[in-house]
């Protein structure tokens, strides 16, 4: 998995690529939103647009980032899902649980 | 068509078994979307293997055996571990189980596949069979 880190305004934005699985992505993933809680981020936007597959290791560390950030009183949003992303959270109801966007344009209004 | 492989218990042997499986899928016309939701499944499979039944001791094996009999898919994965009961595995989309880390990779090998069974091996293990009619179509609502 590669990331590439953006802050606009007050929101950080977290662009993903590759695969979020066991033994790699998962991983990598709950450092980069512990990192950001850390330096102080309130607002933080994964960007998945780049994703192309996600396991279910991938998942849990989302909503566990999810559930850490507003533990801290801070927000994680979602953006740019692909189709099967967006299935997934759909059968798992996680769509429920999550801000999702279409855009980031979109999503970063959304923190306002 | 079968392949049968003896992977190391490391999570980047799941990549060696989804190669294969890509390649039997791929030589019997199943389409990216078809191929994407099967190798979910059998990527949970492994993952359970590794992680729980031989609890990521590289030096234990897991058995993947691979089959198309026309356009039945059959996948089996073999560990050495405990067991365990899947009668007890919790509905992830449950309420009191939605914020939960973990507790997803059965759901998805039910949603995924056809049928999924777990059997306690007789000189100890775990099997999981898993089988699907190879025909592009939605995943389960």
């Amino acid at each position: 998995m590669k990331q590439q880190i953006q802050d606009v305004g007050d929101v950080r934005i977290i662009s993903l690529s590759g695969k979020i699985t066991i033994g790699a992505g998962d991983v990598m993933l709950r450092e980069l939103i512990n990192d950001s809680l850390e330096a102080g981020h309130t607002k933080i936007l994964l960007d998945l647009g780049g994703i192309s597959a996600i396991d279910s290791s991938g998942i849990g560390e989302m909503v566990a980032s999810y559930t850490s950030a507003k533990n801290r009183g801070a927000q994680l949003k979602l953006v740019n899902l692909s189709k099967k992303i967006n299935d997934i959270l759909q059968v798992t109801q996680l769509i429920t649980v999550f801000d999702v966007f279409d855009n980031q344009d979109e999503a970063v209004q959304g923190f306002q | 068509m079968w392949v049968t492989l003896s992977l190391e218990s490391r999570f980047e042997s799941i990549e060696i078994a989804e190669r294969a499986l890509v390649d039997l899928l791929v030589g019997n016309g199943v389409g990216d979307d078809e191929q994407y939701w099967i190798l979910t499944a059998l990527r949970e499979a492994i993952a359970n293997a590794i992680r729980h039944g031989h609890r990521e001791q590289a030096e234990e094996s897991v058995r993947v055996d691979l089959r198309v009999n026309a356009d039945q898919l059959s996948i089996t994965v073999l560990d050495h571990g405990d067991g365990f009961d899947p009668s007890v595995i919790p509905d992830p989309r449950d309420a009191e189980n939605i914020l939960k880390p973990c507790g997803r990779g059965i759901f998805y090998m039910r949603r995924f596949m056809d049928d999924v069974a777990f059997r306690r091996e007789p000189g100890g293990g775990t099997m999981v069979s898993m089988s699907r009619r190879l025909t592009a179509r939605p995943i389960k609502e």
